[in-house]
């Protein structure tokens, strides 16, 4: 069992849905943002979602490729982005880490040292987003074999007829991406995402948490009402982007908790 | 040969769209249904005698093929070895060989309902080809080109617009080649029910890198009857320019199982391929990578972030290449060297001078190598190079580097 299942294991146990936050590692340099880490816990963070900076974040919108520009030219490496995390654990062992980012920062690593590594600095999950199931032999299953969750993303062209082949060797939580399109985009509306929560539900017991869109406590609220948790990231890395302290950020992010929690 | 399946080098992609460990489908979920839907229609229509009729009739009577295979009398007595033969793509409609591939995958796209098209574009002459044809069938056009390479390359800018595309300068990166294809495949993204993505090369994810190098071998298949027609017998160098390498592919894969034929892609050193990375040779100064859908030979860092390009020219201004040439690479069917800047200017204005051909700056890399090897070669080698492109787009960038003032 990960951190990630106690997490929604405990949860369930509370009634509660989770809050999943997304920050940038290394921005907007390594020590703020090592320092809004710490913070997440006390906010009412359920999971932290770390970004690994990459030069070409084909998936995201300009708040988070602007939030991973700063990261790197302030010199974010991939090593220090797992040194936040061993940061993190010598104060807090029970928040799990997922990390999302794109494949090839991990695969010049090595796949094996990298998972490793991960391991080792108390990361739970990895979600990255350029690998489809179809690349599922790069990374997914010697993540899992190594004892780390490999979180899928389903997105609204995921049918039917495909999404056991999504479900397949996803673990941890499978996180639907509520709208086609980048991060920080159009907004998510829970009248929208409602069924396709129900329709992923239906074919996995997984926990089934929704991105992309959800940029307030309210819509925070009323999107983690019809699914087991949120995620909301571009709206904290906006603030962070616009030079707010880590106690300002993690005052912002204790209201989205607060929102999620209330569903 | 060319019967032995087994050793045949045309054989790749494997259902998994991999060239021995490159190519694939790195891409994000959203998009891996399309790209399914993609493959399968073009599966269809390759075996479809009625897409390739009509290939065909577009290549004839729009494209203007076949080009014709030019023989360099001046340059070959000029550089007093090898005779050197021209491909001419030059002379096709819109100026370069990009159209031979755009017009396939705007059939494509028609076949699959998608009424919006998006393009990357660097040079520019990938977004005119594009733009071109949308506005022959009538088709919404979205181009995205590097602010910096808008700037550079302004005629093809104001052609685009002419002929009723909205171009859209990139700013994020760096503002070039790369960073236009990350916000294409972001528009893909979010348009992707009603969005078909022209891509302009032999990269992205499957089934792009061999749709577009099949609809670029028009080349190499006219070319090697071409030569055996003027010569009787097959070229013993052919040879391009890379960027990411789609007119390369076009001419090499005709040619894969002829073991006679020596193969030659040459890559944009920009100032100099050395510590500096001040140039675009992904096989040269690279290593492999995954960017863009596919794993290829790349520009990047020790922590595998992706490095800028550098090249005179906006055409071959990419950090990557395609997975074949990467494939191609390693197995050692294919040579790859590069060529700088400057040497690429003493090629344009030689083959300008002597041949009263003024080439795009691309293919001049290609040229210049043909001129570093010629004169060492026996009269009797045939080399074919394939001029991919016309300079007109170019002349600005030229004046600028030899002082002119326009």
């Amino acid at each position: 069992m990960t951190r990630i299942d106690s997490c929604f294991e405990r949860l369930r146990g509370e009634g509660k849905k989770a809050f999943v936050a997304y920050v940038m590692a290394g921005d907007p340099d390594y020590e703020r943002s090592r320092d809004i880490v710490l913070k997440l816990p006390e906010a009412g963070v359920d999971i932290i979602e770390l970004g690994l900076p990459f030069t070409d974040p084909m998936a995201d919108g300009p708040t988070i490729q602007r939030a991973g520009q700063r990261a790197l030219e302030n010199g974010q490496t991939l090593e220090k982005t797992l040194q936040i995390v061993r940061e993190l654990r010598k104060q807090d062992d029970r928040t799990p880490v997922v990390m999302m980012g794109y494949y090839n920062p991990i695969y010049s690593r090595g796949v094996d040292r990298f998972l490793a590594e991960a391991k080792e600095a108390g990361i739970d999950g990895l979600i990255i987003v350029d690998l489809p199931p179809e690349e599922d032999d790069e990374l997914c299953l010697p993540a899992q074999e190594a004892g780390l969750n490999f979180i899928r993303l389903a997105t609204p062209t995921t049918d039917s007829k495909r999404l056991p082949a999504v479900l397949k060797n996803t673990s941890g939580f499978v996180y639907y991406v509520s709208i086609t399109g980048i991060t920080g985009a159009a907004a998510a509306e829970a009248v929208d995402v409602a069924p396709d929560v129900a329709r992923i539900k239906e074919a996995t017991d997984l926990p089934v948490v929704v991105g992309f869109g959800i940029r307030s406590p309210e819509a925070a609220e009323s999107i983690a009402a019809v699914a087991d948790g949120c995620v909301v990231g571009s709206a904290i890395v906006s603030e962070i982007g616009a030079g707010k302290s880590a106690d300002e950020v993690a005052a912002f992010v204790a209201t989205l908790a607060e929102g999620a929690h209330r569903a | 040969m060319p019967d032995d399946r087994i050793n045949s080098f045309t054989q790749g992609p494997d259902e998994t769209g991999r060239f021995g460990i490159f190519g694939g489908r790195f891409v994000s979920e959203t998009l891996m249904p399309l790209i399914l839907e993609l493959q399968e229609e073009y599966e269809k229509a390759k075996t479809d005698e009625s897409f390739w009729a009509q290939m065909d009739d577009l290549w004839e009577h729009y494209v203007g093929r076949p080009s014709p295979l030019y023989y360099a009398e001046r340059m070959t007595e000029h550089l007093g070895g090898a005779k050197i033969y021209f491909k001419r793509d030059e002379l096709n409609h819109t100026g370069a060989h990009k159209i031979n591939n755009v017009l396939g995958q705007i059939l494509l796209a028609r076949r699959m309902g998608k009424n919006r098209i998006i393009a990357e574009t660097g040079a520019g002459q990938h977004g005119v080809a594009t733009a071109t044809v949308c506005a022959k069938f009538g088709l919404k056009c979205v181009v995205y080109m590097g602010a910096h390479d808008v700037e550079r390359q302004k005629p093809n800018v104001f052609r685009m617009k002419l002929l009723g595309a909205e171009v859209i300068p990139v700013t994020s990166g760096r503002g070039t080649l790369k960073d236009a294809m990350n916000d294409a495949m972001r528009d893909w993204v979010t348009n992707v029910r009603d969005t078909f993505y022209c891509i302009g090369t032999v990269a992205g994810p499957h089934p792009y890198p061999a749709m577009v190098r099949d609809f670029q071998s028009i080349i190499g298949t006219e070319a090697k009857a071409q030569m055996l027609k003027a010569e009787g017998r097959l070229p013993d160098i052919i040879t391009a320019a890379i960027g990411g390498g789609s007119n390369a592919m076009g001419l090499f894969y005709p040619f894969l199982d002829d073991p006679s034929v020596r193969i030659i892609g040459v890559e944009a050193g920009g100032k100099g391929v050395d510590e500096t990375m001040q140039h675009c040779a992904s096989l040269t100064g690279g290593r492999p990578g995954v960017l863009h859908g596919n794993r290829t030979y790349l520009l990047q860092d020790d922590d595998g972030q992706i490095l800028e390009g550098f090249s005179i020219s906006a055409g071959l201004d990419y950090p990557g290449i395609g997975p074949e040439h990467a494939w191609l690479h390693d197995t050692g069917r294919a040579e790859y060297v590069s060529i700088t800047d400057k040497e690429a200017l003493e090629a344009f204005k030689l083959c300008t001078e002597l041949e009263g051909i003024i080439p795009a700056l691309e293919p001049c890399h290609a040229l210049a190598h043909v001129m570093k090897i010629a004169p060492d070669l026996p009269a009797e080698t045939l080399i074919c190079m394939n001029m991919c492109g016309r300079g007109d787009k170019d002349i600005f960038t030229v004046a600028k580097h030899l002082g002119v003032e326009l």
